[in-house]
């Protein structure tokens, strides 16, 4: 008996039992559709985070003041505020020491209020020099950055994020118009794009001033020299730790860091704040699947059960089989291709659902659900992993039957 | 028809000998069975139950195997055979009629027909032609699709009858074929056997009915596990 007729015939008996074949694929059906559904909410989150945190820039370091692994609690206050210099950034960019860094962004924020007109706006207002842009990979939609020159000149000019500017004007073209920052009448000068959709950042909320401006006019006497962060972009993605070993070495020569002084300073690459954030997701997703997982077991025990049912069910037909000349290997491979066959249906129908809702849910929740292909066709075939896993047992029993005892059992 | 040696009979029981044993109890069901069934003969076996025909059945049917003595079926030693090969005897030589039809319900008649020569790995289009074949043989050809369940009890084992010929078998093996048919089936039943025997089939018809095991040419009793007359039927 050939593979085709043991599939017809296999086919044959699921159909003749509708209602307990479709209850059994039910169970595979949903366990297939928690696996696709769990696995793609959790790349969808993945891709999200990994969305947001590609738009912070390209081949980004951030350098950031104080240090992350402090033990003692005192940090901070004074010393957080105080230990990332203009000096610092100068250094950075220094050509000879840090090949690997293509531009530099020292960046020093305060929170102010914006004002024109009767409209006033709280935000950060970011001093910055005109490499922020190229490092923070962002673009105008209208006018033009800052410049070296109105850094030099310490020039009340200022580009808003497209948040702020639609804030502030509501029906007026924001550039050339004057906004009011500390008493300060600042002319804008641009307008930044959006930098993306995401809703949880102030990307698109932002004022940039020029460094000494803000600097010298908007920032108190006494941290004058302090910076918020300093933005680096590696030459290429293949330089990324080279650049941080080239900035961490430069930065501890100037901080005198040593054993018994550790790092005042933290820098993070874009792939470390990757990995943090993706990381929970996984933890997610994991947990998820390890749910899921359990009512595909549960799925297969199903199958099983059906299956061993079937058997004692047919324990006659079995021995009829056998007596008109099925071998024990016909037999085995007839029940094993029945729970495949729940287990192929099972799958096939849990990966289609699994692909509706994932078209279908989003509309009702925030997250995205990426379903990759490669995980559908995992699924359809551990289904039919599931059911012929749960169906050697049965089967076996079937195969091992004597005829003469099946033929006598009524 | 599957043609013999003239001299080599279908079925050479040796001295068969059957043992049950469950625990520690061992019961004899055969105690030395010695029986030659030559090409185209036809044999009733008769006895009460406990007799041990059943057991004798399952032996000749190769569907059980002998604790003892030698078996020849059409010249071949079942004695030494596997699982498989069994199988494949089973599948070749013979062709079984049980009391119960032994029909599968979701199969039409023509399905039920040509079981065994799926198990023979033919072809399709080769299995439905004989199985047609087979039905027409046993005057069922118009009943060709439908299912058992829509048949009579007498047509329902006039297509066990089909299936049992379909394959060609050196024997065709009864086992009550008339047990559960009311007497109209009955007569049926057993006017097909009659043409089967006319046609040089060589049939074993087991029954406790004397009636059935007068249509045989020859008859053999039993009791306790062993021969007890062994004649040729006058007709």
């Amino acid at each position: 008996m050939n593979w085709l007729e043991t599939i017809r015939t296999g086919l044959q008996a699921v159909r003749s039992h509708r209602l307990r074949s479709g209850l059994t694929v039910l169970g595979i059906l949903i366990g297939i559709a928690t696996v696709v559904l769990s696995v793609g909410l959790g790349e969808g989150a993945q891709n999200s985070v990994s969305t947001q945190i590609n738009a912070l820039g390209s081949n980004l370091l951030i350098v950031t003041p104080g240090s992350a692994t402090s033990t003692t609690g005192v940090r901070g206050g004074l010393g957080s505020a105080s230990t990332l210099t203009t000096g610092d950034a100068t250094a950075l960019a220094a050509r000879v020491s840090a090949p690997d860094i293509k531009a530099v962004a020292p960046t020093k924020s305060s929170s102010q209020v914006l004002t024109f007109g009767s409209a006033n706006w709280t935000t950060s207002v970011v001093g910055t020099t005109p490499d922020w842009l190229t490092v923070r990979a962002r673009t105008l939609s209208q006018g033009r950055f800052i410049t070296s020159a109105d850094n030099a000149a310490v020039a009340a000019v200022t580009v808003l994020g497209p948040t702020t500017a639609s804030e502030l004007f509501a029906n007026v073209d924001p550039v050339g118009q004057a906004v009011t920052i500390n008493s300060i009448p600042f002319t804008v000068v641009g307008v930044l794009a959006p930098a993306g959709s995401n809703s949880s950042s102030n990307l698109d909320d932002q004022a940039i001033v020029p460094l000494n401006t803000e600097a010298t006019r908007l920032a108190p006497t006494k941290t004058r020299y302090a910076l918020s962060n300093v933005f680096l972009a590696a030459t290429s993605n293949s330089t990324i730790s080279a650049a941080y070993q080239e900035a961490n070495a430069i930065l501890s020569v100037r901080h005198g860091v040593t054993a018994a002084n550790p790092a005042d300073f933290t820098i993070t690459t874009q792939d470390s704040l990757l990995t943090a954030a993706t990381s929970v997701s996984k933890t997610l997703t994991v947990l998820l699947v390890g749910i899921a997982a359990l009512s595909l077991l549960v799925g297969g025990i199903g199958v099983m059960n059906i299956m061993l049912v079937s058997v004692t069910e047919r324990t006659r037909e079995i021995g009829l089989r056998k007596a008109l000349g099925a071998t024990p290997v016909v037999i085995r491979r007839q029940f094993l291709v029945e729970a495949s066959v729940l287990g192929f249906v099972g799958g096939v129908a849990g990966a289609a659902l699994g692909v509706v809702g994932a078209i279908v849910l989003p509309h009702f929740i925030t997250e995205r659900i990426a379903v990759s292909p490669s995980a559908i066709v995992g699924a359809v075939v551990v289904a039919v992993a599931i059911g012929v896993g749960f169906g050697v047992y049965p089967a076996t029993r079937a195969a091992r039957l004597a005829p003469i005892d099946a033929l006598r059992s009524d | 028809m599957v043609s013999v040696g003239a001299d080599e009979p279908v079925i050479a029981l040796d001295e068969v000998r059957k043992t049950y044993r469950t625990g520690a109890l061992s019961v004899q069901a055969l105690r030395g069975i010695s029986l030659h069934i030559d090409e185209g003969e036809y044999v009733a076996i008769m006895g009460p139950s406990g007799s041990g025909k059943s057991t004798l059945m399952h032996i000749i049917g190769c569907l059980d195997v002998a604790s003892g003595g030698r078996y020849l079926l059409a010249g071949e030693d079942v004695g030494d055979m596997d699982e498989f090969e069994l199988a494949d005897v089973r599948n070749r030589r013979i062709g079984f009629v049980f009391q119960q039809f032994n029909l599968l319900p979701s199969l039409s008649a023509w399905r039920n027909v040509e079981l065994p020569l799926t198990y023979a790995g033919l072809h399709r289009d080769e299995r439905k032609h004989r199985a047609l074949e087979a039905l027409e043989r046993v005057g069922l050809s118009d009943r060709g699709d439908h299912r058992p369940g829509e048949l009579s009890g007498g047509q329902q084992q006039r297509v066990a009858v089909a299936r049992a010929l379909v394959g060609d078998p050196a024997l065709i093996l009864a086992d009550e074929p008339t047990g559960n048919l009311d007497s109209t089936a009955t007569a049926e039943v057993l006017a097909l056997f009659d043409e089967l025997h006319e046609n040089g089939r060589t049939i074993v018809l087991i029954t406790h009915e004397a009636d059935v095991a007068q249509r045989a040419e020859r008859l053999v009793r039993m009791r306790d596990g062993a021969l007890l007359s062994d004649s040729a039927m006058a007709r």
